[in-house]
Protein backbone atom coordinates (compact mmCIF):
# COMPACT_ATOMS: atom_id res chain seq x y z
CA UNK A 1 0.00 0.00 0.00
CA UNK A 2 1.36 3.37 -1.09
CA UNK A 3 2.00 5.81 1.94
CA UNK A 4 1.28 8.65 -0.61
CA UNK A 5 -2.16 8.87 -2.64
CA UNK A 6 -2.33 9.75 -5.83
CA UNK A 7 -4.14 12.72 -4.94
CA UNK A 8 -1.71 13.98 -2.81
CA UNK A 9 1.12 13.42 -5.29
CA UNK A 10 -0.37 15.74 -8.04
CA UNK A 11 -1.16 18.15 -4.74
CA UNK A 12 2.82 18.07 -4.59
CA UNK A 13 2.92 18.75 -8.23
CA UNK A 14 1.27 21.41 -8.41
CA UNK A 15 2.85 23.16 -5.49
CA UNK A 16 6.33 22.79 -7.06
CA UNK A 17 5.26 23.67 -10.11
CA UNK A 18 3.35 27.10 -8.93
CA UNK A 19 6.72 29.34 -8.52
CA UNK A 20 6.94 29.05 -12.50
CA UNK A 21 4.09 30.73 -13.30
CA UNK A 22 6.07 33.71 -12.70
CA UNK A 23 8.26 32.84 -15.82
CA UNK A 24 5.47 31.58 -18.08
CA UNK A 25 2.84 34.59 -17.40
CA UNK A 26 5.53 37.43 -18.69
CA UNK A 27 6.61 34.56 -21.28
CA UNK A 28 3.20 34.38 -22.40
CA UNK A 29 1.98 37.79 -22.37
CA UNK A 30 5.31 38.38 -24.50
CA UNK A 31 4.08 36.09 -27.19
CA UNK A 32 0.59 37.39 -27.21
CA UNK A 33 1.82 41.39 -27.49
CA UNK A 34 4.26 40.54 -30.44
CA UNK A 35 1.92 38.04 -32.34
CA UNK A 36 -0.51 40.92 -32.58
CA UNK A 37 2.20 43.39 -33.49
CA UNK A 38 3.02 40.98 -35.99
CA UNK A 39 -0.11 41.06 -37.61
CA UNK A 40 -2.04 37.80 -35.94
CA UNK A 41 -5.67 37.91 -34.43
CA UNK A 42 -6.82 36.94 -31.41
CA UNK A 43 -7.62 33.22 -32.85
CA UNK A 44 -3.65 32.81 -34.49
CA UNK A 45 -2.24 33.56 -31.83
CA UNK A 46 -4.10 31.07 -29.54
CA UNK A 47 -4.02 28.33 -31.79
CA UNK A 48 -0.31 28.86 -32.12
CA UNK A 49 0.04 28.83 -27.96
CA UNK A 50 -2.11 25.62 -27.53
CA UNK A 51 -1.13 24.20 -30.32
CA UNK A 52 2.43 24.28 -29.96
CA UNK A 53 2.85 25.52 -25.96
CA UNK A 54 6.91 26.29 -26.62
CA UNK A 55 7.30 30.15 -26.04
CA UNK A 56 11.02 30.27 -27.30
CA UNK A 57 9.75 28.38 -30.62
CA UNK A 58 6.89 30.69 -30.97
CA UNK A 59 8.82 33.73 -31.00
CA UNK A 60 11.40 32.42 -33.52
CA UNK A 61 8.92 31.49 -36.06
CA UNK A 62 7.39 34.73 -35.56
CA UNK A 63 10.43 36.91 -35.55
CA UNK A 64 11.28 34.67 -39.02
CA UNK A 65 8.09 35.47 -40.11
CA UNK A 66 8.78 39.02 -39.59
CA UNK A 67 11.74 38.97 -41.60
CA UNK A 68 10.06 37.40 -44.69
CA UNK A 69 11.96 34.07 -44.43
CA UNK A 70 10.82 31.11 -46.27
CA UNK A 71 7.79 29.16 -44.67
CA UNK A 72 10.22 26.27 -45.22
CA UNK A 73 13.00 28.30 -43.10
CA UNK A 74 10.65 29.49 -40.22
CA UNK A 75 9.37 25.94 -39.89
CA UNK A 76 12.72 24.17 -39.53
CA UNK A 77 14.43 26.93 -37.13
CA UNK A 78 11.74 26.70 -34.76
CA UNK A 79 11.17 22.81 -34.95
CA UNK A 80 15.68 22.82 -34.30
CA UNK A 81 14.42 25.06 -31.50
CA UNK A 82 12.21 22.20 -30.10
CA UNK A 83 14.62 19.24 -30.96
CA UNK A 84 15.53 19.87 -26.82
CA UNK A 85 11.79 18.36 -26.19
CA UNK A 86 12.76 15.00 -28.08
CA UNK A 87 15.53 14.75 -25.10
CA UNK A 88 12.93 15.69 -22.56
CA UNK A 89 10.94 12.42 -24.15
CA UNK A 90 13.69 9.96 -24.25
CA UNK A 91 14.56 11.50 -21.00
CA UNK A 92 11.33 10.52 -19.41
CA UNK A 93 10.50 7.33 -21.18
CA UNK A 94 12.03 4.68 -18.59
CA UNK A 95 9.99 6.18 -15.79
CA UNK A 96 6.88 6.52 -17.92
CA UNK A 97 7.25 4.21 -20.61
CA UNK A 98 4.83 1.14 -19.14
CA UNK A 99 2.08 4.06 -18.76
CA UNK A 100 -1.38 3.33 -20.66
CA UNK A 101 -0.87 5.07 -23.66
CA UNK A 102 -3.89 7.59 -23.62
CA UNK A 103 -1.82 9.00 -20.26
CA UNK A 104 1.30 9.19 -22.19
CA UNK A 105 -0.07 10.48 -25.56
CA UNK A 106 -1.46 13.23 -23.13
CA UNK A 107 1.69 13.46 -21.24
CA UNK A 108 3.68 14.20 -24.17
CA UNK A 109 1.00 17.34 -25.12
CA UNK A 110 1.98 18.68 -21.73
CA UNK A 111 5.93 18.05 -22.08
CA UNK A 112 7.66 21.63 -21.71
CA UNK A 113 10.44 22.69 -20.05
CA UNK A 114 8.67 23.61 -16.67
CA UNK A 115 6.89 19.46 -16.11
CA UNK A 116 10.55 18.15 -17.70
CA UNK A 117 12.52 19.66 -15.33
CA UNK A 118 10.44 18.99 -12.07
CA UNK A 119 9.55 15.36 -12.97
CA UNK A 120 13.55 14.26 -13.98
CA UNK A 121 14.60 15.65 -10.77
CA UNK A 122 11.55 14.05 -9.06
CA UNK A 123 11.45 10.40 -10.45
CA UNK A 124 15.29 10.16 -9.68
CA UNK A 125 14.83 11.15 -6.03
CA UNK A 126 11.82 8.65 -5.20
CA UNK A 127 12.73 5.46 -7.23
CA UNK A 128 9.44 3.89 -5.49
CA UNK A 129 7.47 5.84 -6.86
CA UNK A 130 4.43 3.63 -9.00
CA UNK A 131 3.95 4.85 -12.58
CA UNK A 132 0.50 5.78 -11.61
CA UNK A 133 2.33 8.15 -9.01
CA UNK A 134 4.37 9.21 -11.76
CA UNK A 135 1.61 10.42 -13.47
CA UNK A 136 -0.21 11.89 -11.11
CA UNK A 137 3.03 14.01 -10.40
CA UNK A 138 3.76 15.18 -14.31
CA UNK A 139 0.19 16.26 -14.76
CA UNK A 140 0.02 17.95 -11.04
CA UNK A 141 3.52 19.85 -12.18
CA UNK A 142 0.91 21.31 -15.65
CA UNK A 143 -2.31 22.17 -13.55
CA UNK A 144 -0.77 25.37 -12.47
CA UNK A 145 1.61 26.75 -15.66
CA UNK A 146 0.21 25.13 -19.04
CA UNK A 147 -3.79 27.21 -18.34
CA UNK A 148 -1.55 30.26 -17.28
CA UNK A 149 0.05 30.16 -20.45
CA UNK A 150 -3.38 29.90 -22.64
CA UNK A 151 -4.39 32.91 -20.22
CA UNK A 152 -1.48 35.08 -20.38
CA UNK A 153 -1.07 34.94 -24.28
CA UNK A 154 -4.62 35.62 -24.60
CA UNK A 155 -3.78 38.70 -21.92
CA UNK A 156 -0.87 39.75 -24.40
CA UNK A 157 -3.23 39.34 -27.23
CA UNK A 158 -6.12 41.64 -26.15
CA UNK A 159 -3.31 44.01 -25.08
CA UNK A 160 -1.47 43.66 -27.99
CA UNK A 161 -1.12 47.12 -30.28
CA UNK A 162 -2.04 49.72 -27.15
CA UNK A 163 1.60 48.58 -26.34
CA UNK A 164 3.43 52.43 -26.42
CA UNK A 165 6.21 52.54 -28.57
CA UNK A 166 8.30 53.63 -26.07
CA UNK A 167 8.36 50.56 -23.93
CA UNK A 168 10.72 49.26 -27.19
CA UNK A 169 9.19 46.09 -27.40
CA UNK A 170 10.98 44.93 -30.50
CA UNK A 171 14.13 43.96 -28.03
CA UNK A 172 11.88 42.21 -25.42
CA UNK A 173 12.50 39.00 -27.50
CA UNK A 174 16.17 39.41 -27.32
CA UNK A 175 16.80 40.29 -23.62
CA UNK A 176 14.26 37.64 -22.68
CA UNK A 177 16.52 34.79 -24.86
CA UNK A 178 19.49 35.87 -23.68
CA UNK A 179 18.07 35.81 -19.86
CA UNK A 180 16.91 32.45 -20.33
CA UNK A 181 20.27 30.86 -22.29
CA UNK A 182 23.06 32.64 -19.94
CA UNK A 183 22.04 30.92 -16.89
CA UNK A 184 21.88 27.61 -18.65
CA UNK A 185 25.48 27.86 -19.65
CA UNK A 186 26.55 25.67 -16.96
CA UNK A 187 29.48 23.60 -18.68
CA UNK A 188 32.33 24.66 -21.25
CA UNK A 189 30.29 22.15 -23.58
CA UNK A 190 27.16 24.87 -23.61
CA UNK A 191 29.42 28.22 -23.64
CA UNK A 192 31.36 26.77 -26.24
CA UNK A 193 28.21 25.83 -28.46
CA UNK A 194 26.44 29.08 -27.68
CA UNK A 195 29.65 31.36 -28.78
CA UNK A 196 30.08 29.16 -31.98
CA UNK A 197 26.17 29.89 -32.62
CA UNK A 198 27.02 33.42 -32.23
CA UNK A 199 30.19 33.48 -34.46
CA UNK A 200 28.65 31.97 -37.36
CA UNK A 201 25.07 33.46 -37.29
CA UNK A 202 27.41 36.92 -37.23
CA UNK A 203 29.34 35.74 -40.07
CA UNK A 204 26.58 34.72 -42.31
CA UNK A 205 24.37 37.16 -41.60
CA UNK A 206 24.73 37.81 -45.26
CA UNK A 207 23.33 34.61 -46.90
CA UNK A 208 19.78 34.77 -47.52
CA UNK A 209 16.74 32.74 -46.58
CA UNK A 210 18.54 32.79 -43.14
CA UNK A 211 20.04 29.81 -44.15
CA UNK A 212 22.91 31.11 -41.40
CA UNK A 213 21.10 30.56 -38.62
CA UNK A 214 20.55 27.14 -40.02
CA UNK A 215 24.37 26.43 -39.99
CA UNK A 216 25.15 28.04 -37.01
CA UNK A 217 22.19 25.81 -35.26
CA UNK A 218 24.17 22.58 -36.61
CA UNK A 219 27.34 23.85 -35.96
CA UNK A 220 27.07 24.84 -32.21
CA UNK A 221 25.14 21.34 -31.42
CA UNK A 222 28.00 19.87 -32.76
CA UNK A 223 30.23 22.00 -30.75
CA UNK A 224 28.33 21.05 -27.48
CA UNK A 225 28.19 17.49 -28.34
CA UNK A 226 32.30 17.42 -29.49
CA UNK A 227 33.68 19.31 -26.12
CA UNK A 228 31.31 17.42 -24.45
CA UNK A 229 32.85 14.13 -25.34
CA UNK A 230 36.19 15.32 -24.93
CA UNK A 231 35.58 16.24 -21.63
CA UNK A 232 34.27 13.11 -20.69
CA UNK A 233 37.49 11.26 -22.45
CA UNK A 234 39.94 13.55 -20.46
CA UNK A 235 37.99 12.99 -17.42
CA UNK A 236 38.09 9.06 -17.66
CA UNK A 237 41.84 9.07 -18.92
CA UNK B 1 2.41 42.05 -42.94
CA UNK B 2 2.78 38.14 -42.48
CA UNK B 3 0.67 36.27 -45.12
CA UNK B 4 -2.39 34.58 -43.35
CA UNK B 5 -1.77 31.48 -45.35
CA UNK B 6 1.74 31.09 -44.01
CA UNK B 7 0.60 31.92 -40.43
CA UNK B 8 -1.70 28.73 -40.52
CA UNK B 9 0.95 26.67 -42.42
CA UNK B 10 3.49 27.52 -39.67
CA UNK B 11 1.27 26.66 -37.22
CA UNK B 12 -0.48 23.15 -38.17
CA UNK B 13 3.83 22.29 -38.86
CA UNK B 14 4.96 23.58 -35.73
CA UNK B 15 1.98 21.91 -33.46
CA UNK B 16 2.57 18.86 -35.78
CA UNK B 17 6.21 18.61 -35.48
CA UNK B 18 6.31 19.31 -31.47
CA UNK B 19 4.05 17.04 -30.44
CA UNK B 20 5.80 14.21 -32.68
CA UNK B 21 9.39 15.47 -30.61
CA UNK B 22 7.41 15.24 -27.44
CA UNK B 23 5.78 11.67 -28.48
CA UNK B 24 8.18 10.32 -30.51
CA UNK B 25 10.04 8.69 -27.18
CA UNK B 26 7.64 8.31 -24.30
CA UNK B 27 4.98 6.85 -26.67
CA UNK B 28 6.93 5.12 -29.62
CA UNK B 29 9.77 3.93 -28.33
CA UNK B 30 8.71 3.40 -25.31
CA UNK B 31 11.89 2.72 -22.21
CA UNK B 32 14.17 1.61 -24.96
CA UNK B 33 17.56 3.37 -24.48
CA UNK B 34 18.81 5.64 -26.86
CA UNK B 35 22.80 5.72 -28.51
CA UNK B 36 24.67 7.99 -26.45
CA UNK B 37 25.51 10.52 -29.28
CA UNK B 38 21.83 10.96 -30.42
CA UNK B 39 21.42 12.49 -26.48
CA UNK B 40 24.40 14.37 -26.48
CA UNK B 41 23.52 16.11 -29.72
CA UNK B 42 19.81 17.04 -28.70
CA UNK B 43 21.26 18.43 -24.73
CA UNK B 44 23.09 21.64 -27.17
CA UNK B 45 19.77 22.24 -29.62
CA UNK B 46 18.31 25.39 -27.51
CA UNK B 47 21.67 26.34 -26.61
CA UNK B 48 23.22 26.39 -30.25
CA UNK B 49 19.88 27.86 -31.86
CA UNK B 50 18.95 30.72 -29.45
CA UNK B 51 22.13 32.55 -29.83
CA UNK B 52 22.59 32.37 -33.36
CA UNK B 53 18.99 33.74 -33.62
CA UNK B 54 19.40 36.47 -31.04
CA UNK B 55 23.09 37.59 -31.93
CA UNK B 56 21.85 39.53 -35.22
CA UNK B 57 19.50 41.00 -33.61
CA UNK B 58 21.68 42.45 -30.92
CA UNK B 59 24.10 43.78 -33.56
CA UNK B 60 21.78 45.11 -36.11
CA UNK B 61 18.55 45.34 -34.87
CA UNK B 62 15.52 45.99 -36.92
CA UNK B 63 14.26 48.79 -35.13
CA UNK B 64 16.53 50.86 -36.35
CA UNK B 65 16.97 49.86 -39.32
CA UNK B 66 20.05 47.72 -38.85
CA UNK B 67 22.08 50.47 -37.30
CA UNK B 68 24.01 49.07 -34.33
CA UNK B 69 22.73 50.88 -31.12
CA UNK B 70 24.18 51.75 -27.95
CA UNK B 71 21.39 51.14 -25.77
CA UNK B 72 20.88 47.92 -27.24
CA UNK B 73 23.39 46.42 -27.33
CA UNK B 74 24.67 47.32 -23.68
CA UNK B 75 21.23 46.28 -22.66
CA UNK B 76 22.15 42.77 -24.12
CA UNK B 77 25.73 42.72 -22.55
CA UNK B 78 24.11 43.51 -19.26
CA UNK B 79 21.87 40.78 -19.69
CA UNK B 80 24.46 38.26 -20.32
CA UNK B 81 26.56 39.47 -17.32
CA UNK B 82 23.67 39.45 -14.80
CA UNK B 83 22.56 35.97 -16.12
CA UNK B 84 25.63 34.31 -15.72
CA UNK B 85 26.03 35.59 -12.58
CA UNK B 86 22.66 35.11 -11.01
CA UNK B 87 21.74 31.97 -12.77
CA UNK B 88 17.98 33.71 -12.40
CA UNK B 89 15.77 34.21 -15.09
CA UNK B 90 13.38 36.61 -13.71
CA UNK B 91 16.07 38.85 -12.65
CA UNK B 92 18.31 38.61 -15.51
CA UNK B 93 15.09 40.40 -17.63
CA UNK B 94 14.47 42.60 -15.30
CA UNK B 95 18.00 43.67 -15.21
CA UNK B 96 18.23 43.58 -19.06
CA UNK B 97 15.21 45.42 -19.16
CA UNK B 98 16.30 48.64 -16.87
CA UNK B 99 19.69 48.39 -18.81
CA UNK B 100 17.53 49.07 -21.85
CA UNK B 101 15.50 51.65 -20.42
CA UNK B 102 17.96 53.51 -18.95
CA UNK B 103 19.76 53.57 -21.76
CA UNK B 104 17.06 54.68 -24.16
CA UNK B 105 16.68 57.71 -21.73
CA UNK B 106 20.28 58.87 -21.34
CA UNK B 107 20.41 58.45 -25.42
CA UNK B 108 17.29 60.51 -25.85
Amino acid sequence: MPTETTKSIFLTGAREASPFILVVGPFGLLFGVVATEAGLNVLETMTFSILVIAGAAQLTALQLMTENAPTIIVIISALAVNLRMAMYSASLAPYIGPAPLWQRALAAYFLVDQSYGLAAVKYETEPAWTVRQRMAYFFGTIAPVCPFWYLSTLAGALIGSSVPEWLALDFAMPITFIALIAPALRTRAHVAAALVSITVALGLAFLPYNLGLLVAGIAGMVTGAEVERQTMKRAAS
Amino acid sequence: MIDTTTIWIVIAALGVGSYFFRFVFIGLIGDRALPAWVLRHLRYTAVAVLPGLVAPLVVWPPATEGQTDGPRLIAALVTIAVGLWTRNVLLTIAAGAVALYLGLYIAG
